[in-house]
């Protein structure tokens, strides 16, 4: 019997092995080759060797985005990590008005991007909610087409996009904070530590891996966003939100340039891979592992 | 288990109760001020979605975006049926059911394998799969692109499904070996003794006692071909294979200005999911947050 196990085992592989060498390891492979190659899909495609790499580090279109994509990731961050830190311990507590609000808390993550796109699309426009709400508040000079401009759209998208994730990472918070021992807080308050102290000397510590968690998700997140920011501006107006998905999208199927197209797409692969392996440095992998596997 | 002295678990420092000794001088109520925040915060743009799809198209510039119109409509809804919403909705059904089905097929097996049989191939096979998490799918669309026009795929539903296989398939497998590793070893002796097979062991022991995390595994992948909009972008082009986020976003070139119809339109193409959240809440959660085994 034994024997027949180890020949027919791997058979159990195969099917999945199949479907992920062919549409998913193997196209992320064919990406890095076609960055050497020029090519528009019709004619025969050229030898360029490193010229879009160059390219890459030098033409102003592609670090806009690498900079814009820089800008997501840190306000991104900023915004989503002390919010969810905040509305995890909230729904942490078991008082039944937590409850209740918590059931509302989750509702961003029932709609698609393509749908969140289409409402903060309305919410956000010229005649939208907010101007609406800013004219009657008598603050006519704030009131501004949001997206349409370019100097206020990537911050209205990083606010959506916000809006859309900052639930996932409270449910998080919300386990990690649940599994703290009660006896910490306990020996706190017989030192007699307030609720900021206690809050500051034992949560925010036991939530450090979680937060590492948290952030890789935010980073990786930022760097491959492209539903929200498509449907919102396009990349629009003038370039302002033409992160680098986009700029990946834009350039391979709007422009047919596959071969830069997919040198974008390898760049945001490996900002990817650098950010992740940075703060998994910071916070000392193994331990990482096992919190993870916990969570 | 609500009405506890709000201090079992979620003390938590910041909102649980009082030391017993002593009280606080005064501490600002940041967090309980930051819930109510959230809770309008998340509730609105749902609430405005919902209002704005009653009102009429003509009435919508003018009506308030704080309260329901006076004379709710249905005429929206109707005008979004009548133009073809159901067509998009069995095709994003069919993709779905495809999809999941092979994702969780695919990879059951293969987490069985990874799980029970100890060999160096194994672990490679594994660590692969793990590779996995780290590749976006935005990453490998172009040559996704060009393999499905090759296959002769281009602008069927058949193209959207092995591409949704293969990025499913990763996070499937880590959920299932890990709970697979979790059954006794003495069950699956129990098995061989009584000379079961892989065939047999799968079917009456792991595929029973692996129920849970199946169910996380098929929400999970749902949602994720539910809403998925680059496939369907860049893979179709007809409209009569245009799935549910695609048409969402072509009805936005297509209406235009008219947002009470394009609320319409999202509020029905949420639905499902919806329903779901209402019905199993829990299960729901459980598999939206799966992607955080990454």
């Amino acid at each position: 019997m034994s024997e027949r196990r180890d020949w027919r085992a791997p058979l159990l592989l195969t099917p999945a092995l199949l479907f992920f060498s062919v549409f998913a390891l193997g196209p992320l492979i064919a990406a890095l080759c076609l960055s050497f190659l020029q090519w528009n899909g019709i004619t025969p495609p050229q030898w360029t060797g490193l010229d879009h790499w160059a390219r890459a580090f030098t033409d102003p279109a592609t670090l806009n985005s690498i900079k814009l994509t820089l800008l997501v990731i840190a306000l991104s961050w900023l915004l989503q990590t002390p919010a969810a830190i905040l509305l995890g311990v909230f729904l942490a507590g078991h008082q039944r008005y937590r409850a209740v609000l918590g059931v509302f808390y989750f509702l961003p993550l029932l709609f698609s991007a393509v749908a969140v796109g289409l409402i903060w699309q309305a919410i956000l426009s010229p005649q939208g909610a907010v101007n609406s709400l800013l004219r009657a508040a008598g603050a006519d000079a704030i009131a501004h087409p949001w997206l349409g401009d370019s100097s206020t759209a990537i911050y209205a998208v990083i606010v959506v996009i916000a809006w859309q994730f900052i639930p996932l990472h409270t449910l998080l918070y919300q386990a990690a904070v649940r599994q703290i021992p009660q006896q910490f807080y306990e020996a706190a308050r017989i030192d007699g530590a307030g609720r900021i102290r206690q809050f500051f000397s034992i949560t925010l510590p036991q939530l450090k891996y979680t937060v590492i968690t948290s952030s890789i998700l935010i980073v990786n997140g930022s760097i491959t966003y492209f539903d929200i920011v498509f449907i919102l501006t396009g990349g629009g107006p003038e370039g302002s939100t033409r992160i680098l998905p986009l700029h990946m999208y834009i350039t391979a199927f709007q422009e047919t340039r596959f071969g830069y197209g997919s040198a974008i797409a390898i760049l945001m692969v490996a900002l990817g891979l650098a950010f992740s392996l940075v703060l998994l440095r910071i916070s000392g992998f193994s331990r990482m592992e096992s919190q993870a596997e916990g969570a | 288990m609500a009405r506890t002295h709000g201090g079992s678990a979620e003390g938590t420092g910041a909102a649980g109760d009082r030391p017993p000794t002593r009280r606080p001088r005064w501490s600002f109520p940041l967090v309980p001020l930051m819930g109510i925040v959230w809770f309008a915060a998340a509730f609105y743009p749902v609430y405005y979605m919902l209002i704005s799809s009653l009102r009429e198209q003509g009435d919508y510039l003018e009506g308030s975006p704080w309260l329901p119109p006076l004379e709710p409509v249905l005429s929206n809804y109707a005008a979004v049926l009548r133009s073809g919403l159901a067509l998009y909705f069995a095709n994003s059904l069919f993709v779905v059911a495809l999809s999941v089905a092979l994702i969780v097929f695919v990879s059951f097996l293969a987490a069985y394998a990874i799980a029970r049989i100890r060999s160096r191939t194994m672990r490679a096979v594994f660590n692969t799969f793990l590779m996995g998490l780290a590749i976006p799918l935005q990453a490998a669309i172009i040559p996704v692109y060009l393999l499905i026009v090759e296959l002769g795929l281009y602008d069927t539903l058949y193209a959207l499904i092995p591409p949704q296989v293969a990025f499913g398939i990763p996070l499937t497998v880590l959920i299932l070996v890990n709970f697979i590793r979790d059954i006794p070893n003495e069950l699956f002796d129990a098995m061989k003794l009584d000379g079961g097979g892989h065939r047999r062991t799968l079917r009456t022991l792991v595929l029973p006692l692996s129920r849970p995390a199946l169910v996380t595994v098929v929400i999970y992948n749902a949602l994720q071909a539910w809403n998925n909009f680059l496939f369907p972008l860049v893979l179709t082009q007809s409209a009569n294979v245009r799935t549910i986020p695609l048409a969402l976003q072509q009805f936005q070139g297509q209406y235009g200005v008219n947002v009470p119809g394009l609320m319409a339109a999202v509020l029905l193409s949420t639905l499902p999911i919806i329903v779901l959240y209402i019905v199993a809440r829990r299960q729901l959660l459980g598999g939206l947050a799966a992607g955080f085994g990454r």
